[in-house]
């Protein structure tokens, strides 16, 4: 029976693998991801890894492919013919990036054979069975107590630091995808405000700590009067 | 089944993901193919805890998980910003840092 | 004061001399700078005096004085000392050579009046004197060579002194090419001596040669070619065959250049080493040999090569080169005396010739060639006198100083008997073509329809040439600095100029008695000591071969003046005829026996274009190209190919990474 079990994820998996690699559009690619992690969580749960199934599809199938839609559906991009990839594209920008795909292939296909000998190969002879023993209960090998357990005790700093790097993460993602304006845009800088009318500008600048702070509020008043002045005679001018 | 097919199937996995980086010239494809390498480790991690019999290879996997939620929350962010730039969806054309 | 103390002093005052006026030639105001050079010569002169009378004062077995100051390098058996050998020998260099150099400074400072380089001239003036007493004081093989060396140096700054003339710079540099070569013999002489007596000082090794240190038998391998090299040495430095084409050359450099240099001094240092080297060299006949050759050899050459030139200061030249080759004969088969006696009257005379030469020049703004010469009897007598008395006192005619000296090497070289009289007669044959070449010079010049600059001096003017020229090639100059200055001296306007030549004449005419043979032997008994342990060294016997000799030698130059005097005054037709009929010999004289030629073909041009491919070919292909080109031609290529790797392509770097790890996990495959 887990055998069966076993062979569908297994195929689901590699299939949502060969689909992200393969499929042009990058929204196939996202939803071949999803199918691969639905599958790989299966493939956890028949190793007795309960919790780490369960945070697999909430947090990975659930949270971060569901921010990979949104970005693909905003940002989009179009994806590559399998003409370009496999042979270059004409008018190749660059010989290196272009000439990659057949060399990446093969690339590929040594890591996985050497791969394959390293895990398969070796005199390894533990990975020919079942696993340790498994008893079922409530706090055995896989279930959310005992993960917990673990994580609040010996690995308590591994936690403390996952948490730390998630916070920065945060604040990065935030910083990146913020709009960014240079020296500030032209419409902001002669925004007045309120307060601004209550005190004079330049209060609390560097420029009021040196002493040139009066002639930022000179220029400020002259400005107005100008801009009223010039109003008037533009509007005598044009009457006249 | 026995730990050395899960263990197969991971290393497929993970050379796919590898193929994808080297070959895909859309960057989020190419995050997403990042992403199946680490799942790949993901799952040989959790199948030798099996083989143990201990929970280091599952709370292993979880901190990884952690780590490419955050990956992906920074590159996306990168890509969004690119786009707003204007700038080309395609990191065969992004190469200023060359020479 | 010491003997050795007034030695010391001939040797500084000229040294002082050229350091003030080196120094200080900036400051120096009108012709100080001529008076100061004069004097210290001149208190050098006196210094050598102190010396003489103070050596005479020793007893006769002591009159060979060592002096050193210090010790410069004593290693590994090599004893390099500061010291000078003062004895009878050296003191009568040093008189000729201070005596003769104070009358030509004195006379410069007229001659050189007008030029811009007066101060820079008195200088090399000073220091070539200083170089010279240092070569005739050496005390060691060390100080020789120092001495030897300067003296060329002197000899290329004197020569190329108006320097931005071609002419002289190359004659300049021809010059110490060839001294180089001298040089070279003569440290590779020493060396070959110095493997044997193991040391440097001239009375230590000459004892050790005496003590048999090189073998039992005369004529020994390393003694043989220790000589043979020194004479090498000896023959750059006095103009012997085949080392003498820079001699005529020479003449680029100012009149009183070549007057002391070139006549009466620097030529004379081969002489000198020969006869300071007699122990060596009588315990190797084979050198003497060679020298008695080349001298003789160089005497018919010069002579006949003098027939034919037309430039009067090179006729002067060449009859120097005729002269040392007699003294070099002498000292080579035993003369010392007669051979030293002859330098000394040659010194007189020939700087008298080349004084008077000096003067004729400037009273034709510069002009040399005889060609252009003529009838300056009447403008010029006491150059005419000048050039009467030192033409006669050469060609060897009683009672003045050539004659006793000339036939006194040849009586000595005809008692020594067997093939020794071809030389005698090849010594008599160039006094006779001495006569004739001396006097074709002085009637060219001084008879005949005088030139048009003759005619101007007996107006009371002397030419003054508009256009500025180098005689030699016709180039335009002006008269700034490294060219001939403005106007030209005669002696008839410049005290400076009398005086000296008087001097000079007067020792030309009288200085001859002093070794009248037979009646007095003052030079004779005064080198003695120095000679002391020669067995070459006797007064003549003779008699009858004395008698023949100085009648030949009479009648020699006076057959020549005749023949001179029917070819150039009488007949003036004449000389053109014969040039016509015998259009080969002429040729070969003109061209000085294809010597020029020949160095060109056999060493200047190999050696120009072994400089051309080491040049072109090498120095451009192997080094430029293959070498330096090779090294970073490899650097570039390889961070060429380094650079390339570095593309942007972010896959790229991808594809390198996993390609990186997979080696690195085959790597440990392969371990395990």
């Amino acid at each position: 029976m887990s055998s069966i079990l076993f062979f569908i994820a297994a195929i689901g998996v590699i299939t949502g693998a060969v689909g992200v690699v393969v499929l042009r559009n990058p929204f196939y690619c996202v939803l071949a991801l999803v199918i691969h992690l639905l599958s790989l969580a299966v493939l956890f749960l028949l190793l007795r890894a309960e919790f780490v199934a369960a945070v697999q599809v909430v947090v990975y199938a659930g949270a971060v492919m569901v921010l990979y839609v949104f970005v693909v559906a905003y940002v989009g991009g179009e994806g590559d013919s399998i003409g370009e990839r496999l042979h270059g594209t004409v008018g190749a920008k660059g010989p290196v990036g272009s000439g990659l795909r057949l060399g990446g292939a093969l690339v590929g296909a040594g890591l996985l054979v050497e791969l394959l000998i390293a895990l398969l190969g070796t005199g390894l002879e533990a990975i020919g069975g079942y696993g340790a023993g498994y008893s079922p209960g409530p706090r055995t090998f896989g279930t959310p107590a005992y993960i917990g357990q673990l994580l609040l005790t010996r690995f308590l700093l591994v936690f403390e630091i996952a948490s730390f790097l998630l916070l920065i993460a945060a604040v990065g993602g935030v910083v990146l995808a913020r709009r960014r304006g240079g020296l500030g845009e032209e419409d902001e800088r002669d925004v007045l405000t309120p307060l601004d009318l209550l005190r004079p500008l330049g209060t609390g600048t560097t420029a009021e700590g040196v002493g040139a702070a009066p002639a930022l509020a000179q220029g400020q008043r002259e400005g107005a009067h100008e801009t009223s002045e010039s109003r008037v005679r533009a509007g005598t001018g044009g009457a006249a | 089944m026995s730990i050395a097919w899960y263990l197969a199937v991971s290393a497929i996995v993970f050379s796919l993901g590898a193929v994808g980086v080297i070959t895909r010239r859309n960057p989020l494809v190419l995050l997403l193919c990042l992403e199946l390498m680490l799942n790949g480790a993901n799952l040989a991690l959790i199948a030798f805890s099996r083989m143990w019999g201990n929970g280091d290879g599952q709370i292993l996997a979880l901190v990884v998980m952690t780590v490419a939620a955050c990956e992906v929350c920074i590159g996306l962010g990168m890509i969004v910003a690119l786009y707003r730039s204007r700038l080309p969806i395609d990191v065969d054309e992004l190469r200023e840092l060359q020479g | 004061m010491s003997t050795t103390t007034y030695a010391w002093l001939v040797l500084l005052f000229p040294l002082l001399g050229t350091l003030v006026l080196a120094l200080g030639f900036r400051r120096m105001p009108g012709r100080l700078a001529g008076w100061i050079g004069t004097g210290a010569i001149l208190l050098s002169f006196v210094a050598a005096i102190a010396t003489l009378i103070s050596l005479q004062g020793h007893a006769a077995a002591h009159r060979q004085l060592v002096s050193s100051l210090w010790s410069y390098a004593s290693t590994a058996g090599v004893d390099g000392e500061v010291s000078i050998l003062v004895d009878p020998l050296s003191v009568f260099m040093m008189l000729v050579v201070t005596g003769v150099s104070s009358t030509i400074h004195l006379y410069s400072i007229a001659y050189m009046d007008k030029d811009r380089g007066f101060v820079r001239f008195f200088a090399y003036l000073n220091f070539f004197v200083f170089s010279m007493l240092l070569l005739v004081l050496a005390g060691n093989f060390l100080l020789l060579i120092v001495g030897w060396a300067f003296v060329g140096a002197a000899s290329y700054l004197l020569i190329s002194f108006w320097y931005r003339r071609t002419t002289a710079t190359r004659a300049g540099i021809k010059a110490f090419v060839i001294n180089v070569v001298g040089d070279v013999g003569l440290v590779l002489g020493t060396y070959f001596i110095f493997k044997h007596t193991g040391t440097l000082d001239f009375l230590k090794t000459f004892h050790a040669t005496e003590a048999g240190v090189f073998g039992p038998n005369s004529n020994e391998a390393d003694l043989v070619a220790g000589c043979v090299l020194l004479l090498v040495g000896a023959f750059a430095k006095s103009a012997q065959i085949p080392l003498h084409t820079w001699l005529p050359d020479a003449m680029e450099g100012p009149t009183p250049v070549s007057a002391l240099i070139h006549a009466a001094t620097m030529v004379t240092a081969g002489v000198y080493l020969i006869a300071r080297m007699h122990p060596l060299f009588e315990r190797a006949p084979a050198a003497q040999d060679v020298g008695a050759v080349i001298g003789a050899a160089t005497l018919l050459l010069a002579g006949t090569i003098a027939l034919v030139q037309t430039d009067i200061k090179r006729v002067i030249a060449y009859s120097t080169m005729s002269q040392i080759g007699y003294m070099i004969m002498g000292v080579s088969v035993g003369a010392y005396a007669a051979g030293l006696f002859h330098l000394m009257t040659h010194a007189f005379f020939k700087a008298l010739l080349f004084m008077a030469a000096g003067s004729i020049i400037g009273a034709m703004a510069g002009e040399q060639s005889l060609e252009k010469m003529g009838g300056f009897r009447k403008a010029m007598p006491f150059t005419y006198g000048c050039f009467i008395i030192g033409g006669l006192a050469l060609s060897g005619v009683p009672p003045f100083s050539g004659f006793f000296s000339k036939d006194e090497i040849l009586l000595v070289t005809g008692e020594r008997g067997g093939w020794h009289w071809a030389l005698y007669a090849i010594g008599y044959l160039g006094a006779f073509l001495t006569a004739i070449y001396t006097f074709r010079m002085i009637f060219r010049a001084f008879h005949g329809k005088p030139v048009p600059e003759a005619r101007e001096l007996e107006g009371g003017h002397v030419h003054h040439a508009e256009v500025p020229r180098n005689p030699a090639t016709g180039e335009e100059e002006d008269t700034d600095v490294g060219f001939p200055g403005p106007t030209h001296a005669i002696a008839e306007r410049a005290m400076p100029m009398r005086v000296a030549m008087i001097v000079l004449a007067v020792g030309a005419t009288v200085a001859g008695l002093i070794q009248i043979p037979k009646v007095d032997f003052v030079i004779d008994d005064f080198l003695r000591p120095s000679f002391a342990s020669s067995p070459l060294y006797e007064p003549h016997t003779k008699n009858g071969l004395l008698v023949f000799g100085l009648v030949l030698g009479t009648l020699l130059a006076l057959a020549g003046i005749a023949i001179a005097y029917r070819i150039w005054v009488a007949r003036p037709g004449l000389a053109p005829a014969l040039q016509a009929r015998m259009p080969a010999l002429y040729s070969l004289l003109a061209h000085k026996w294809y010597f020029d030629e020949l160095i060109d073909a056999l060493v200047v041009r190999p050696a120009a274009s072994a400089g051309r491919f080491a040049r072109y070919t090498f120095e451009r292909r192997v080094i430029d190209e293959g070498l330096v080109g090779g090294t970073t031609g490899l650097v570039r290529a390889g961070s060429a190919a380094v650079r390339a790797a570095q593309s942007g392509f972010v896959r790229y770097y991808a594809a390198l990474l996993v390609l990186g790890v997979t080696g690195v996990g085959f790597y440990f495959l392969l371990q395990s």
